[in-house]
């Protein structure tokens, strides 16, 4: 190759550089551009969602449709007879059944979840844990309403038979299944946060002589508490939004009784099974969708809790978000 | 990345045209509506499109009222229901398409009460029926069984079924709030198998592995069992009449196919069911 021309094959070539650089550069704006877009539409389909069931429960502010208004999801009787001569839309049945099916799956879902997350984490050897992890997340992709049948069909018939219960559908056997259905996300998000504690934590402790249950218990489980209280937090928020398990195994009474072992009614079973049928609009179509309003509120709040805890846990462990 | 954003397009393109039926013969009739008669109208489906394999016939459940709903929307050609439409709902399907809603009766159904097997009580009078299901009566030995404590079951109130209950055996008054609402006759019959306090209520062609209640207008007469004979005679208190609807008289493939189900194929399918003919057998 002569020298003369080795500078327009250097141009050339600088030139294709060039012409690749901007060629990448531009993919690379266009794929940004792109993802930017589709979380957008993912944002505002939310917002839009809310937006919606938010508006065909504002009439109830200031109207009365049919005797169903704000205020009358808390005036006395307490019951809820949307179908009928004289409806009367209580909600308070249905809040106390909520919250009474959630916090039985609350009690037996979490230490189960809990105790699970500290053995795959520190004391499984790493084979078994490959097993278990996935194991358990598995659980998760089992439909709910495959949950709700079993519950339905098997477990009641269980808990009547040896317990000697009065009634086969109740908030316990509806509280037992939804625990099915809350264990794995607090499952993974604890493993998660107890595996993310730096392995200097431990090493510190056993040098100093603590065991190898006094490191996991007392070191390891309080650096992670944050993260283990945004798998609380998130599991709540999926037993009080679950609606398949609770319609097939809670009996759906709105039935006011403290007790584990009556049959009970939850919000979104209650929304599951009547809005097939309400009249577009009407006074029990609102009270619907007020029900509707509330869960949303209450789970995104839920969510958005647990997500600071879990920034806050990363912040305490590793100095960043 | 631009070639994987091409092809993925004109793969979408080409399933979207190829998607578009053919034109020619073959035609479509849709039927939505109640979850009574689910069943009756998917083997009448089946055994028509043996018959006439140029037809395909979509059947889903949803109850009669989504049925009716849809039918308004223009979204399926007839509406299969248990219980007659409303007023409201026949006004709504004018204004917005313009068209008469047809009603026609295609089978009738007698809704049975059910208890567990293991229940000693013979019958009940209707009276006694209406008095356990508002929560007034509580324990079977009130009503001449053994004691024990009733546990009510039944459909949501999204249900024909629960509708019509609660009309014609409550007068229309409310279910306790111990009422247990279950998704689906099934689970209702499921429930009362196992519990030997249950009862519930629901379509005749449901009643296995349960007892069902022979039932006494009133205290003077025979209780009478919810048998073909009885509810053809109109003896048997409580039963309907189960319907389909479409927007306008119907035509073409739709009315071929009625006329099918009315006549003595269809009607063949009805009993089979557990449903009783119009005209008997």
């Amino acid at each position: 190759m002569r020298s003369s021309d080795a500078i327009p094959e250097l141009l050339r070539v600088s030139e294709m550089t060039n012409r690749h650089l901007k060629r990448r550069e531009f993919l690379d704006r266009a794929a940004e551009t792109l993802i930017i877009a589709f979380a957008s539409i993912a944002i505002a389909i939310i917002l839009l969602i809310f937006v919606y069931v938010g508006r065909e429960a504002m009439p109830l502010l200031w109207e009365n449709t049919d005797g169903a208004s704000v205020a009358s999801t808390i005036t006395p009787p307490v019951a809820w007879q949307p179908v009928s001569v004289n409806p009367r839309y209580n909600v308070i049945p249905l809040i106390l059944g909520t919250l009474k099916v959630t916090l039985i799956a609350m009690l037996i879902g979490t230490p189960l979840a809990l105790a699970a997350a500290l053995y795959t984490s520190e004391f499984a050897p790493a084979r078994l844990r490959e097993w278990i992890k996935p194991a358990i997340e598995l659980l998760a992709g089992i439909p709910s309403v495959v949950m709700g049948f079993f519950a339905l069909i098997v477990l009641a018939t269980w808990l009547q038979t040896t317990f000697g219960l009065e009634f086969r559908l109740n908030a316990l056997n509806a509280g037992i299944a939804l625990a099915l259905a809350v264990i794995p996300i607090i499952y993974t998000v604890s493993e998660d946060a107890l595996t993310a504690v730096p392995s200097h934590y431990r090493e510190a402790s056993l040098a100093l002589g603590a065991s190898k249950i006094q490191t996991a218990v007392r070191v390891v489980f309080p650096a992670a508490m944050p993260g283990i209280g945004a798998a609380m937090i998130l599991g709540f928020g999926r037993a009080i939004g679950e609606t398949m398990i609770v319609l097939m195994a809670s009996g759906n009474a709105a039935y006011m009784s403290l007790s584990p072992l009556v049959m009970t009614r939850t919000l979104s079973a209650t929304i599951a099974a009547e809005l097939g049928e309400v009249v577009f609009g009407g006074g029990h179509y609102r009270i619907l969708f007020f029900l509707g309003s509330l869960l949303f509120v209450v789970t995104s709040v839920l969510n958005w809790i647990g997500d600071r805890y879990n920034r806050r846990m990363r912040r305490r462990l590793f100095g960043t978000e | 990345m631009t070639k994987a954003l091409v092809s993925l397009f004109l793969t979408l393109s080409t399933l979207l045209l190829t998607g578009c039926p053919a034109p020619g013969e073959h035609q479509t009739i849709t039927i939505k509506g109640s979850d009574t008669m689910v069943q009756l109208g998917q083997r009448w489906a089946e055994l028509y499109m043996q018959k006439h394999p140029e037809v395909t016939i979509q059947v889903t459940a949803g109850g009669s009222g989504n049925g009716i709903a849809a039918l308004i929307d223009g979204t399926t050609q007839i509406c299969q229901a248990s219980r007659p439409m409303k007023d409201t709902e026949k006004e709504s399907l004018k204004t917005k398409r313009s068209l008469a809603a047809v009603e026609t009766p295609v089978a009738l159904d007698a809704l049975a009460v059910y208890v567990n097997k293991d229940n000693a009580i013979k019958s009940l009078t209707m009276d006694q029926i209406a008095k356990i299901f508002l929560g007034e009566t509580t324990d079977w030995k009130d009503v001449g069984g053994t004691p024990g404590n009733i546990v009510l079951y039944g459909r949501e109130n999204s249900s024909g079924t629960y509708v019509y209950f609660k009309e014609h055996v409550l007068s229309n008054k409310d279910f306790p709030s111990k009422y247990q609402a279950l998704p689906g006759t099934g689970a209702v019959v499921d429930a009362v198998s196992k519990d030997k306090g249950g009862i519930g209520y629901g379509g005749i062609g449901y009643a296995t592995d349960i007892k069902t209640v022979p039932i006494t207008k009133d205290a003077g007469s025979a209780p009478i069992d919810p048998t073909m004979a009885n509810v053809l005679s109109g003896t048997y208190p409580i039963s309907r009449q189960l319907f389909w609807y479409t927007a306008g008289p119907p035509e073409g493939p739709v009315k071929a196919f009625q006329d099918w189900v009315l006549g003595p194929e269809g009607q063949k399918v009805v009993s089979e069911k557990g449903f009783y003919p119009l005209k008997g057998e």
